[in-house]
């Protein structure tokens, strides 16, 4: 392990040359890719941004300062029909109704925040829950919202150019999430981080060395609520149709289940866990064509299922995934990532 | 119009109060939110639908066999993926919960599809009585009877019988327990067959009211929760009160204020109780120690 000697070597970005070319090389990478690969795949990459996007905000949350949320799909929502509300109707510029919508999140991720003042583990799942679900029913019953049947996402442009491509659309994800990812990074290292983490430790404890839980917890949620705002109204633009139903209680649970796969309290481990699991979640969402397992499940569907019900096999997956993690590896992708380079660093020892 | 919500806020209260019993029975023992409560009620709600509808059987054997279903299911679960949790805090063990709730909301799905089906209940839901200025359906009646009944027998079932007296006492203090010689872990599984089981009457009584489809249990697992949170999530009456309350309130709230936002008053509910009386209404309050 590389020893960190003063304060400003902890808190800066790339500590070596190495570093800093495989950090140019990624950038120019993320470039390029585009360009090489077809439409489909980049709109799964868009997919995965946007969801690392959340992951990395849930994770400030829940990893970070130890707090549950059950309700990020509600954030989420607030995010996406902000954003096409304002465009539509007030007519703002994108970036301007994108920032605004998610600061709108924010407010009520800070709202929430309060009750979490009192509450911990179990009471304050519950309250995020009902959050998220009050969110839900209330956009699907108020037709402001488009009620059940949704709303279409206008065009989207930044200035004269019209982002109507995915290829377009790519560009725009990528400098989000990659801002935001670097932003949690150097959340993490300044004092506002270091009071998460003491928040997370033992609350108690922090408030005695004069850590101010209300304003430390409040801006966890606000934090993590922006995130999740700013990744929902990207994802309006990328399905260009967004309704009730596509903002439900299952959502927020996938979310929670890609911050416990990536592993808890870890940027890193927040983009491996969103990109992994939203590759198995396009994946098992046409199980059907997979070479040689699809056909076993189609015919094993037809026999004892339901053909049509088969793409929720990724419901059980992602359920049975949560538990076998939980039981077996808690710091998830990051752990086992951490433990495989400490092996080869060491080798033969 | 006031009798009448109140009547039929009973109706719905009563369902809430079954939901939150479930849960509060499970959270006293494994001091964790089942949050995987609704689907295991949806899933024995599936499987009752499969013995009337496709295997033609009788509602009382149907009854019969769903209720040995969902035991086996609530003790399975248990046994299976809440024991295996080796150093369990209360993060792993909501997680938990929540795995299997996916695992089960998948099963369902999978199985039975999205499409809505009506359940089939001997009671109807469109013969009504009048009972003086408020008009009340036979399922209601059916449903607040029968809520009544399965109250006083768990009464009696934890007042009485030798199991019962085993799980008041592995929850009061599950190493005492043990020492006085009750198998906690047997205790343990038996528990959440019992909570299983009333979320399984439950879901039935609830799915003639609503369509039987796989999100049947999502809304009701809240208001479950809400109910419970205001009665106090660690008494058994409380929470049956807490149902009852949640029930009239949101109907009230429904009639005069705004039937759009009817759902959300779950929410407020438990925000409010949790920030100004965190132990609900009819429990004693413990404050941690450091």
């Amino acid at each position: 392990m590389d020893m960190k000697r003063n304060y400003y070597e902890d808190i800066q970005l790339l500590d070596s040359g190495v570093l800093w070319f495989w950090f140019i090389a990624l950038i120019a990478s993320l470039i390029t890719l585009p360009f090489l690969i077809p439409s489909y795949h980049i709109y799964m990459i868009n997919y995965m941004a946007i969801n690392v996007i959340v992951t990395v905000g849930l994770n400030i949350l829940v990893g970070y300062t130890g707090q549950i949320s059950l309700g990020h799909a509600g954030f989420f929502a607030i995010g996406a029909y902000g954003t096409v509300l304002m465009m539509t109707n007030l007519h703002l510029p994108f970036l301007l109704a994108l920032i605004l919508s998610a600061l709108i999140a924010a407010f009520f991720g800070f709202i929430l925040g309060l009750p979490a003042l009192r509450l911990e583990g179990p009471y304050l799942a519950i309250a995020t829950l009902g959050f998220g679900m009050a969110i839900t029913q209330v956009i699907g019953r108020w037709q402001v919202f488009g009620g059940r049947m949704g709303l279409e996402v206008p065009e989207l442009a930044l200035g004269p150019l019209a982002i109507d491509t995915d290829r377009r659309l790519y560009f725009i994800i990528i400098t989000m999430a990659f801002l935001l990812i670097l932003a949690a990074r150097n959340l993490m290292k300044t004092r506002v981080g270091r009071a998460f983490i003491a928040i997370r430790d033992s609350d108690i404890a922090a408030e005695t060395m004069g850590v101010n839980l209300t304003l430390y917890k409040t801006l966890a949620f606000a934090v993590s609520a922006f995130y999740a705002g700013i990744a929902g109204g990207l994802m309006a633009f990328l399905l260009g149709f967004i309704s009730p139903s596509s903002f439900n209680f299952i959502l927020s649970i996938y979310f929670l289940a890609f911050v416990i796969v990536g592993g808890l309290g870890s940027i890193l481990g927040s983009i491996m866990g969103g990109v992994v699991m939203t590759w198995l979640l396009l994946v098992l969402d046409k199980v059907q064509e997979l070479p040689y397992l699809g056909e076993v499940l189609v015919s094993f569907s037809e026999r004892w299922m339901n053909l049509a019900g088969l793409p929720n096999i990724a419901s059980i997956i992602f359920g049975l995934i949560i538990i076998l993690l939980v039981v077996f590896e808690p710091l998830g992708l990051y752990g086992f990532w951490i433990r495989t380079k400490i092996y080869w660093k060491t080798w033969p020892f | 119009m006031f009798f009448q919500l109140v009547v039929s806020g009973l109706s719905f209260g009563s369902l809430y109060a079954l939901i939150a019993l479930a849960m509060v029975i499970i959270y006293k023992t494994s001091e964790v939110p089942n949050f995987g409560q609704g689907e295991m009620a949806m899933i024995s709600t599936f499987v009752a639908f499969t013995l009337l509808v496709t295997e033609g059987y009788s509602f009382a054997v149907s009854f019969a066999l769903t209720m040995v279903f969902a035991a086996a299911l609530g003790a399975f679960l248990e046994f299976v993926f809440l024991r295996r949790a080796k150093d369990p805090n209360i993060l792993s063990l909501i997680l938990i919960t929540l795995g299997f709730q996916m695992v089960l909301y998948g099963l369902a799905s999978w199985k039975w599809g999205a499409d809505q089906k009506d359940f089939p209940f001997p009671v109807s839901d469109f013969d009504v009585i009048n009972l003086g200025p408020a008009v009340i359906s036979y399922l209601n009646i059916a449903t607040l009877l029968i809520t009544l009944v399965l109250m006083l027998m768990l009464f009696l079932f934890f007042r009485y019988s030798k199991v019962g007296i085993a799980m008041k006492a592995t929850q009061q203090n599950a190493m005492a327990a043990r020492i006085n010689g009750i198998r906690t872990n047997r205790i343990l599984s038996l528990t959440w067959a019992l909570s299983s089981m009333i979320g399984a009457v439950a879901g039935m009584l609830l799915a003639p009211i609503a369509t039987l489809d796989p999100n049947l249990m999502l809304e009701p697992l809240v208001k479950g929760f809400a109910a419970a949170v205001l009665g106090g999530m660690t008494t058994l009456v409380g929470a049956a009160l807490g149902g009852y309350i949640l029930g009239i309130l949101e109907n009230l709230f429904g009639g005069y204020v705004s039937l759009e936002f009817k759902s959300i008053v779950a929410f407020l509910i438990i925000v409010l109780v949790l920030c100004f009386k965190p132990s609900g209404l009819f429990a004693r309050h413990y404050v941690r120690k450091v």
